[in-house]
Parts: structure tokens; sequence; C-alpha cells
């Protein structure tokens, strides 16, 4: 039997996949039965009765069940006696539709007139005017009057703050709980609802803070009308003069796609400034979702400490100058310095920043000690070969298939990784956690094991032979369980994250999840569409570091070098022994990250940012940079997705790109002319990098229809994340897909397991940051400083909740407030939101209160 | 002639246990466990009884939808009821308890349910406190609980208050409330026999329903089929209230008509002060009102068809002459519009506007525009909705207006004789 079910909507037949809903049905064959409180994402309610249509069934002999015809010979249809929701009923065979009807036409028109009827009609002053579901379903199928006497309607509350991110405006709220929907059944955070019945019903928050969700700025994008509005943008501008630009999120190592609105304004002076940041479809990647951060984080583009013009240090001062002075300063002071020079970079620059950054120090400075300026994680070289293979798409597991997650809490490290992990574990997927402590995740796992700091190696090693044992042990223990779940699974893919682990065991961790990949010898998990590993990189470039060569021992595509250089920890000890006698720094401070304590013996520092970092207060030479929403470039995510960005604001003051700064200064070092534009230094990139061949710029902006129809002229359906016309990336494949891969070299790595309690440092989302600290209305939702302690730790060390604590990490005296946490392993504690340190420390509180 | 569901008419304190026992209490049960559950729900079938609780749907064929073999299955004693004029369940649960929950038990072993719950209007108090006592006097003799009867069939009751809420007598909202979620009804399907309460099967029946059940087991399907006409068997307790001489609860056999329940002196003698009929809800709030030319219509489902009403849950309301038909409307619809849970757009606003309008219409500033927009909102409401509240609210005031224009005319002139008289 197939599973096509073939019905008619207005006379045209058409073949849908058996449990498609009416209304998605007639959307597939472009007839859009209006809809408010139906979203392709959720689940249908039914609500709004908006989508009402006719609905007829084949009329069968009740004795034989074979169809009755009419007299000329057409199956007999019976309409029920009532119009019916096009959103909650499922397609059947035979199903005769009629949207094009009188009563349907009616009913359309009384629907939209009772909502009306009860609404403000504020629309001129409206966030939502122009881009309005309402709107535009009024235009559609209003009748343009009402019978209802205005001065008979209710009024209600109109500035109410669900919390200082989100606004609900009452008057235009049409309770169709898409809202409350989303924050349930898609994100688990039901922080919303409904309080209160009939015209009285209203949208309410439980939490306090209100509106307590990474996720609260996707309820304003399926509003269908102006009721939730988000507080950057809220009487900010009409959506007709913004200008929808496609960007990358900078932060998310999953690659979110993003839509920066921007508006040319006479308080910025004539310039043109992101005014709110949107989602951007890909169904692969962030499907039509973003969290807050991503949304919210954009304020920092206009802030007013951005670097505006060069800056070199004069007379122990630094002051402006210009450009020519400054590339001139740094190339004659770098040339011929050769090893005694070095530099360091952040993971946040584009492939085609960090590619000039390597090809500039290794061939202009001639040194071959570069790295990562804050590595946190290592791997790159396993993921390149068993990788998450190519053409993969997390929201294509379910049933049959595994996922493994080790040292990661995805909720707060990469929100969308989380979501899509959850979502595949709730369509049936193993989940198994590896970890410290519980995290959110853990509610959908199938299979958790917890340990104790210090000791995720050795539980990932045991996790890998017990998968590599055929035979029944005689007592399955929870690691074997676990370990034949991932094995006999159809697809796997294996997360891993640095949650209390020193670089060496992130590294170790990777090989054994490789290997974990390989055991099926002959079929690997690994090379195999949804299957592989993927690092839970900090940011969104790191991975395209690691492909740029951004390595003492790796150049561009991960051709091992003859001979290594230093790697940022010999670069640290370097600069203080007076060995390193220049750095070169772009986009990473490394004095601000507590890793370099001052210049040390350095005679020459250069550096390249946004702001004025502490390792910039420093420098002999600043060169101000442009942020990522100022041009373009590509990032390449945790997926090894290549995706584009394009430039969506002016630069700022002078600022320039980073590669083309590298570009000039090389160019006096004899690298040949700066390229004009970006995707030239894109087209060195393919060359250099084997991976990257066949891709460019053009190849990148590719897009093909995606489902659930986002856009703007449906907006009533999905709302108003924007629809995918830039190009959803191409994902490189990894080594295992094209020839069987060597399993990992992975030897034992020294772990530090200390006596007492064993303290980790925790991601979260808002840990403050460079560019976060800038985003003013997250000021409130930073992650404050917090010793999560299990009960009784606590009491051993006479610390109870709320109390204010020293913690001692790596010489440092780190305050924090304690919080008991009764789900936490007895000797294993927690600090978050602090500044990343690795591995596993005693905890030593110093003083308390 | 003695009752069959208002027991407690004719036997003093069958409330008690031992009495209810004395008299035949859980003989029914006892025969029940006897046959297979699916012997039960044939004579059930068999019996031709029907929902008490408005819609009449068939209660054995209910039964026969819970999916065989399923695991985890609930009986839900639907006890909320909140319907303007109606008031039999109270009595049943106040002062015959024990019928109520054999009933339950002979469902719950039919159906393979190994939990009842009993969902009671939150202002319940005598008659919840009643049917609690009921149900732990149940629990000591071992009639609830484990091995039943020293069977293997074991069920637990659990007694719950609702919160006031009309919607929740919905079957759906009503799970919706037992699950502790906002008490507003789901589309359905899923139909509750197959995605109840958390998601499992659930039989949902009214309270006098099951009241039913044991007489039928005890007596057969043939002796229940005797009583009253081919569609609409066995007796039914109506509601009587209004402008009548002796209101209360009644039980009759289907068949009797509305004219002898009016006037017969074992019923409700008559109007008082020989005041002249003028109408009657014969299903509380929700359904379309009828004239004098209803009265010889039999009490039965069907009985009502003609003259576009229905019987419902049978709760009649008389009015005389002198009533006034829009201020009575009003009252209706200020009600639905007060208990619209708000879900569906037709009900929320339509339900507010009709109640707008009706106020203004009843307190003489109405136009006639107000009432051609009066008849158009309950137009736009009119089998639009999610749930049947929607079209409970529209009856009162579309059958006034179909039988009493002039009433409604003499308003939004300014002449009406009768304002203000109810
Ligand atoms: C708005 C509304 C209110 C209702 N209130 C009640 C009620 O109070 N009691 C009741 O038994 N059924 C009530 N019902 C009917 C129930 O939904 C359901 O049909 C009934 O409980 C089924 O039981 P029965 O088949 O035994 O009648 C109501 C229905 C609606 C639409
Ligand atoms: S706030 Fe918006 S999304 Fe939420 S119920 Fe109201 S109209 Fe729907
Ligand atoms: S008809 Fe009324 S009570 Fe029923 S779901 Fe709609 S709003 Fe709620
Ligand atoms: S009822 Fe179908 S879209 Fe709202």
């Amino acid at each position: 039997m197939s599973d096509l079910i073939t019905l008619t909507i207005d006379g045209t037949a058409v073949s849908v996949p058996k449990g498609t809903l009416v209304v998605d049905a007639a959307k597939k064959i472009g007839n859009d039965i209006p809809v408010f409180c139906y979203h392709p994402k959720l689940e249908p309610v039914g609500m709004c009765r908006m989508c009402l249509v006719e609905i007829g069934l084949p009329v069968r002999d009740r004795a034989t069940g074979e169809l009755v015809l009419n007299a000329d010979g057409t199956p007999q249809v019976n309409f029920g006696r009532t119009l019916q929701t096009g959103c909650t009923i499922v397609v059947s065979e035979g199903m005769v539709v009629r949207t094009n009807t009188q009563p349907v036409d009616e009913a359309r028109e009384s629907v939209i007139e009772f909502l009306l009827s009860s609404h403000p009609l504020d629309c001129p002053i409206c966030d939502k005017g122009g881009e309005c579901p309402l709107q535009n379903l009024t235009m559609a199928h209003g009748a343009g009057t009402t019978q209802m006497d205005y001065s008979l309607k209710l009024k209600m509350d109109k500035h109410v703050p669900l919390g200082e991110l989100i606004y609900l405006d009452r008057e235009r709220c049409i309770q169709c709980a898409r809202c409350i929907r989303f924050q349930e059944e898609i994100v688990d955070d039901p922080v919303i609802r409904f309080h209160n019945r009939g015209r009285s019903l209203e949208i309410v928050t439980l939490s306090d803070p209100g509106f307590d969700s990474y996720w609260s700025g996707n309820t304003t994008d399926i509003c269908p009308v102006g009721a939730l509005t988000t507080s950057d943008f809220r009487f900010g501008a009409r959506p007709w003069e913004l200008i929808p630009v496609a960007s990358i999120s900078v932060h998310s190592p999953a690659g979110a796609n993003l839509t920066f609105s921007t508006r040319r304004e006479a308080k910025s002076g004539g310039r043109s400034v992101i005014k709110r940041v949107l989602p951007r479809q890909n169904e692969n990647v962030n499907e039509i979702w973003i969290h807050d951060r991503d949304r919210f984080v954009h304020q920092f583009a206009d802030a007013p400490d951005r670097l505006q013009k060069p800056l070199i240090r004069k007379n122990g001062q630094l002051v402006e100058a210009g450009w020519e002075e400054a590339i001139e300063l740094v190339a004659h002071k770098l040339n011929g310095l050769g090893e005694k020079a070095a530099g360091l970079s952040g993971d946040r620059l584009s492939n085609e920043d960090l590619f000039l950054f390597q090809k500039f120090l290794r061939q202009g400075v001639k040194t071959p000690h570069l790295d990562l300026g804050n590595r946190t994680i290592m791997g790159g070289d396993v993921t390149a070969k068993v990788g998450i293979s190519s053409g993969s798409n997390l929201g294509e597991l379910g049933q049959g298939d595994a996922i493994v997650v080790v040292a990661s809490d995805l909720h707060e490290e990469e929100p969308i990784w989380w979501l899509r992990v959850k979502q595949a574990a709730q369509r049936g997927a193993t989940l198994v956690i590896l970890s410290a402590r519980p995290t959110r995740l853990d509610k959908f796992a199938s299979h958790t094991i917890y340990y104790r700091p210090g000791e995720a190696v050795a539980t990932t090693r045991q996790l890998l032979n017990a998968a590599k044992i055929a035979v029944e042990t005689a007592e399955p223990d929870p690691i074997k369980t676990a370990a034949d779940a991932l094995i006999n699974a159809q697809n796997l893919v294996a997360f891993y994250g640095a949650e209390g682990l020193t670089l060496a065991e992130t590294d170790t961790i990777a090989r054994l999840l490789g290997n974990l990949l390989l055991v099926k010898g002959e079929q690997p998990h690994a090379g195999r569409k949804n299957n592989g590993l993927i690092a839970v990189w900090p940011h969104n470039n790191t991975q395209g570091a690691w492909d740029m060569g951004i390595h003492p021992a790796f150049g561009p595509g991960y051709k091992a070098l003859d001979i290594p250089g230093k790697d940022a920890a010999a670069i640290y000890a370097g600069v203080q022994s007076g060995e390193i006698s220049a750095l070169y720094v772009a986009g990473t401070d490394p004095i601000g990250d507590g890793l370099l304590a001052d210049r040390g013996k350095l005679d020459f520092l250069v550096v390249q940012e946004l702001f004025l970092t502490e390792t910039a207060k420093l420098a002999d030479v600043v060169l101000p940079a442009q942020s990522w929403a100022e041009r373009d470039g590509t990032f390449t995510s945790g997926e090894r997705r290549v995706q584009r960005y394009y430039p969506a604001i002016p630069p700022v003051g002078e600022s320039r790109e980073d590669w083309r700064i590298l570009a000039q200064i090389g160019e006096k070092l004899g690298l040949g002319k700066t390229p004009f534009a970006a995707s030239l230094v894109f087209k060195e990139v393919a060359t250099a990098v084997p991976a990257y061949k066949g891709m460019d710029y053009r190849s990148l902006a590719r897009v093909e229809e995606q489902w659930p129809i986002i856009g703007r002229s449906d907006l009533y359906y999905g709302g108003t994340a924007y629809d995918n016309k830039h190009g959803l990336g191409q994902q490189w494949a990894a080594a295992a897909e094209a020839a069987a891969v060597e399993s990992f070299d992975t030897a034992d790595t020294p772990t530090n397991q200390p006596d007492g309690i064993r303290l980790i440092r925790a991601a979260a989302l808002f840990t403050p940051g460079t560019l976060i600290n800038h985003a003013e209305v997250l000021a409130e939702r930073l992650a404050k400083p917090t010793l999560w302690v299990n009960e009784a730790d606590a009491s051993h060390l006479q610390v109870a909740d709320g109390y204010v604590v020293n913690v001692a990490v790596n010489g440092r005296a780190v305050p924090a407030i304690v919080q008991m946490n009764g789900k936490l392993l007895k000797g294993t504690a927690v600090l978050r939101g602090v500044p990343y340190f690795p591995g596993v420390v005693q905890l030593e509180v110093i003083g308390n209160r | 002639m003695a009752h069959i569901l208002l027991r407690h008419r004719d036997i003093e304190n069958i409330k008690k246990l031992d009495v209810y026992r004395q008299h035949g209490g859980y003989e029914a049960l006892k025969k029940a466990l006897t046959m297979t559950p699916a012997e039960v729900t044939n004579v059930v079938k068999a019996s031709g009884l029907r929902g008490r609780g408005g819609a009449g749907f068939p209660t054995g064929l209910k039964w026969t939808f819970i999916p065989k073999g399923a695991q985890e299955v609930y009986v839900t004693i639907n006890s909320d009821e909140s319907e303007m004029g109606t008031f039999k369940d109270r009595e049943l649960l106040e002062y015959n308890p024990h019928q109520v929950i054999e009933g339950a038990l002979i469902c719950a072993y039919a159906v393979g349910a190994k939990r009842i719950y009993n969902y009671m209007r939150g202002e319940f108090m005598d008659a919840g406190y009643a049917f609690e006592e009921a149900v732990q006097e149940c629990y000591a003799a071992g009639l609830l609980g484990e091995n039943i009867l020293g069977s293997d069939f074991s069920c637990d009751m659990a007694p719950y208050y609702g919160a006031g809420a009309y919607i929740c007598g919905e079957e759906t909202a009503l799970l919706n409330s037992l699950m502790g979620e906002l008490g507003q009804p789901w589309s359905k399907p899923p139909f509750p026999a197959i995605e109840g309460l958390y998601h499992k099967p659930t039989v949902v029946n009214n309270t006098e329903t099951l009241a039913n059940v044991p007489a039928i087991i005890s007596n057969g399907a043939d002796w229940y089929k005797s009583m009253g006409t081919e569609k609409s068997t066995g007796p039914k307790i109506v509601c009587l209230s209004g402008h009548v001489n002796k209101p209360g609860n009644y039980e009759v056999i289907m068949g009797l008509t509305y004219r002898e329940l009016i006037y017969d002196e074992q019923y409700g003698g008559g109007i008082p002060g020989g005041k002249k009929f003028k109408a009657m809800l014969p299903s509380g709030g929700s359904g379309p009102v009828v004239k004098e030319d209803a009265l010889d219509a039999p009490i039965t489902y069907e009985g009502l068809d003609k003259f576009g009403s229905v019987m419902g849950s049978a709760s009649v309301v008389i009015m005389d002459e002198t009533t006034d038909m829009v201020w009575m409307a009003m009252k209706c619809v200020h009600f639905f519009k007060h208990e619209s849970c708000g879900k569906c757009t037709p009900c929320r606003e339509g339900t507010y506007w009709m109640d707008q309008l009706l106020h203004k219409i009843y307190h003489g500033h109405g136009t006639a525009e107000d009432l051609r927009v009066l008849k158009s909102v309950a137009g736009q409401i009119g089998g639009r909705t999610l749930c049947a509240l929607g079209d409970f609210a529209i009856n009162p005031v579309l059958s006034t207006i179909r039988h009493f224009p002039e009433e409604y005319e003499a308003k939004v002139k300014g002449n009406s004789p009768l304002n203000g008289n109810r």
C-alpha cells in the first residue's frame, strides 16, 4: 500500500503523505487556507476557526464497503452539516475539500469580524503593521466593515511586560495560543499560559524573572498579531522601512541562520543600523528558530565604544593615527622577525580572515607560532575524518537512531542543538548522556550516566569498550546497555563538549567517540549520512579555524606541518620569557581572559579588534576591525556547513575587514596584492583546503525549497521568520565518507582527580563576554557567578543558599553566590557564569558570609 | 410506582451501604462479575440506555469504543451538572450515591478500567460529602479497592471537585481540568474513548446514566426496554422549575408528555395563580425555547424534533404569560458569555457581543439595527464553534426571536409592556 493519500481540493487532485492535515495539503498546491492558531511546527488545536472549509467524504456501502456512485459514475460524497477546521482534519482517500464556496467565504469574513471586534485597530503604531497576518487576512477575507458598536468594545492593558525582553499588548492578542504552545511543545519552557476564561482569557507569565526562556523572542515571530513585541525593537521602526540582510550567528556553533533588519536612521547620523534580528529558515540547521542571545546580541554593533580609527602608542599613550602609518609601522616591526614573532586569533573571525591570518604569519612574518588565543576544546582533526557526514540533517533522526552527548550542557552551550537533539529523542531516537551533572537534556534521555569530575575519559572509554564487546555480559550494567543501544542504532551521532575537561581530555574523548563511530568494522556509522561526530565548539567559526590551519601543527586543510610551531600555552610562556618578542593578536583577548598576565617581555604587540579590550589597552598598535555584520564572509559550523553572511550595516568609523588589514600588511611583506573582495579570498581558500574544493560564493548562496513554506507572502502561515534566499551553505565531506579511516590512537591522558569536592565550570548561554555585555536588553539576564553544591557538601563547607563566597580557581579568587543543587552528585561542585577554566580543581572556598 | 433512580424517595436512608444492600444493592455488580465484560456491555447495549448528560449517545455503544486490550482505561463520572435548571445528579449523589457507584463499577468492569473519577461540580458540598462517605463505606466493605467482592476485579474511585466552570461539564474540558490543565475542551477527534484522561482510553458518562446500569444488569435489557419508547427507553429524571406549583425532580418513564408533567398533580400541579403557560425551556438554558404547541410532545430524545428543540438533560423551565422573553434570553446569554471558555473565536467574541446587544435592547436602548445584528451574530456563531457551548448560547436567542418577535420589536420601539417581568 502506498503511503500517499489522494484527495481533491477545489477540483484539483493532490497526493500527499498519510497523516497530512488538510491545510498543509492545500498549501502544497498553493491554496492558502487562512489560519491563525495553526502553525506548521505546532500541534493543531482548532481554536481560531479561521480555517473552516467544506469537507466531504466518499460514501461507502455499509455492507460491502464499496464506494457508492452517482448516476454519472462519480463517487457520491457526503458533506457534513457544518464546516470543518482544515487544520485539525487529516486527509483521507477520496476526500473532497471546498475552500471557495459561499459558506466558507462567510465563515472567514465572520471570524475576521469577530477578531477585529475586540481588536484595538492601532495598526498605525503597531510594530507588526505591514507584516501582520491579521492585517493581511483582513485584506483578503474581511468585509471591510463591521456590524459591532465600537463604543461597546473592551479596553485592556496595552503595555504588559512579560519580563524585560517581551511585552504583551492584551488588546491585540487574539488568543491563538501559538506563543503558549511554542513554549510548551517546542522548547519545553512552559512559562507563559492562559489565565481566566471567555473574553477575559489572557496571557500571563508564571516565571520569575518573567518569561524566563532562552527562546522567548520566537513567540514574537509566530504571534499572528502585534500582541508580543521585543523590547529592542518595539516602536523602533516600521517593517516596510526595514531592509533584510541574510546573516549567520557568530556565536552559534550550529551556525544559526539569521536575518538582520536594518534601517537608515537620522538619530544614528544617517547610518544604517540593525533594528532587530530574526531567524532565517534553514530546516537543516535552526529551522525557523533562534535563541535570545542571537536575537538580542546585535546591540553591540552600535556601541559607542567601538574602535573607529587605528591607534598607535606614542609617548606611552595610544593615539589615533592613519591607516597608512599603522600598516607601515606594523609591517616594519614584524619584518624579518621570523620565529621571534607569534600570532593568536579568535574563532569568531571568518574563514577569509583566518586563512589570511595564518598566511600572513607563516609566509609573511615567517613564523610557525600561531594558535587560537583561547582554545577550550580539541578534535577538529577528528571531526575532519569522522565528523557528521555531509547531507546530514539532525531533523531526520528518530526511531531507531541514537545520539550520545558527552560532557556538554547543550541547552546552555548551543540551544539549537539542544532543541534538535530533544526533538530527535521525542521522535524516538535513543539518547545517551554522559555528564558530570544533570542537565536540561536528561529529561529526554533514555540512558543517563553521571561520572565524577575527572572521570569523563574513563567513562567514555568504558562506553567504547562495552560497545566493542559483542557478547552479552553476565550482568548488563548501565554503560553496557547504553553502549548496545548506540552501537545497534541505525544512525549514530555523537556530541562532545569540554565541560570539566582539560584540552588533552577533550582530544582523547573526541578520539574515543571517533572510534565508537568506527566500531562496526566494515560498515561503521562514520561516513554515512546522518552519522558522525559533532564537537560542541564555543563559537561558530571554531571549525573554520581548524580548517584554515589556525593550529600550530596543521596548515590549511589539516596538512601536517613538518615542524610544528608553539601552541598558545607555549606562546604565552614565550611572551614571559622573552623568547617571543612580537605578538599579533586578532579577535581574542588573552589578558582579559586571564591567560596572559601582562605584556611580559614583548617588544611589540598588535591587536586587531572591535573594542579596546584589556589586551588592546596594552598594545603598541590597535587596528579597528569590522564586525561580521558590516561585511561579507563565511563561517563553518560544527556540522561543517560553510555558510555565507552578508554586509548589513556600514563599517564603524574607519574600521576594515580583518582579512583586508592582514592582506595590506602582508602586501608590505611581499605577499602580493590585496584581494578586492572576500569572495576572492575564499577562492584562495577553496584552492588551499581540499575539502572546500568546488565551493564558491555562488554555490554557498544556493537555496532549495523548504517545508514548511516561510516568508513574506506566507506570514500568516509560518510567522515573520525570513525565507532563505541567500544560501543554505554547503557541508564539506568528512574523510570517512570517501574512504575507510583508521581508528584513532587513544592513549591515556593525565587527568586531575583532586581530593575533596571537585569543582568544574559550566557554561551559561548568557555568560558575560565582549559582545553580550554590550547588549543592553540582556543586562538583567546575564548569568550571575553561581556556585552549585550538593546539600551535604554545603553543610560540610558551612555555606547555604544565598551565601556569597570566594572560590579559588587557579590562583584567582572568584566571587560567587551559593545555590544548593539537590541533583548534584555528592563531591561535585559547579561554578557557572564565570570565565572559562579548564578541567577539575579542588573546591576551595575562601571566606563566606 | 416505585422509583428506579430516585429510590431514596421510597426507601429511607438508602444512602447508607447497609440499607442499600438490604434492598438488593451491589447484587447487580455481583451478577456482572459472573459475566464476561463483553456480556455486560451487550446487555447495556440491548437495553437501549442513552446518555442522560444531554446528547443521548447510546451508552453501551460508547463502551465498545474502548480499544480491546487497552492496558490503562479510565471511567469518569460526569457530575459537573452546571446547566441552568438542572439539579438531578446532585440529588442522586446526595441521597442515592451507592447506585451511582455500583453503576460506575459495572461500567469499569465492562471496559477494563481500574480507576474511576467522579468529577463533581465544585459547589456540590453536601452532595459531595455524602458521596465521599459512600465511597469510604465501599472501601471498608471491599466494594472498592483490591479484589472487589472476592473477585479478580480491582478498582479505585476518586471523587474530585471542579472549580466552578460550566464548560468543565463538556467531556474533554472535564478531562483537561481533571488533569490539572486549563478547563478548555479539545477539538475532537481524538474522542475520549480513544485518547482521554492522560491520553488513555476513557469513558465519560453522566451520573444519571450510570445510575441506570445496576437495574439493567439485575433485571435485564428486556425489562428496561419495556419502559419508554422504542428509541428512548427507561426512566428519566426531569428537573422541573420555573412557574409551576410543585418544582423539583421527577422520575418519569420516557413518553410522558410535557403537558402531563406540568399539569398533573403528581408532577408540577399546574401554573401558580392559574396563569397561562407561555413558553418552556425543555433543556435548561441550552436548548431552544418552545411554545404551547409543543406541550403534547412526549418527553423523549426525539419528542421535540419537530418543534426545533431537544429534551437534552430534561431541565424543564416553565414560564407563564407574564414572562419577559427578552429578559430570559438576556439572562441565558449572560450565563453563556460568563461561562465561555474563550478558546474559540466565535463563542468568545460572539457571546460577548450578544450579551452587549441584549442588554442594550432589554434596557430600551436598542434599535432595529441592533436586533438585526443580534440575529447576525448568533448566525455567525452557529455551527462554527469548537464545542457545543457556542451552539447552546444562540438557542435561547434565536428561538425567542423566532417565537416572540413582537416582544423584541416592542423593546426596540420602546413600548414593551413586559419590561422587567421574570
Ligand atoms: C458546554 C457543555 C456542558 C456540558 N455539561 C455537562 C454536565 O454538566 N453534565 C453532563 O453529564 N454532561 C455534560 N455535557 C455533555 C458531556 O460532554 C458528555 O456528552 C456527557 O458527559 C456524556 O455522558 P452521557 O453519554 O452519559 O450523557 C456538557 C456538554 C457541553 C457541550
Ligand atoms: S500573544 Fe500572540 S501568539 Fe500569543 S495567544 Fe495572543 S495572539 Fe496568539
Ligand atoms: S464553543 Fe465556547 S466553550 Fe466551547 S471551546 Fe469554543 S469558546 Fe470554549
Ligand atoms: S482553527 Fe484552524 S487555523 Fe485556527
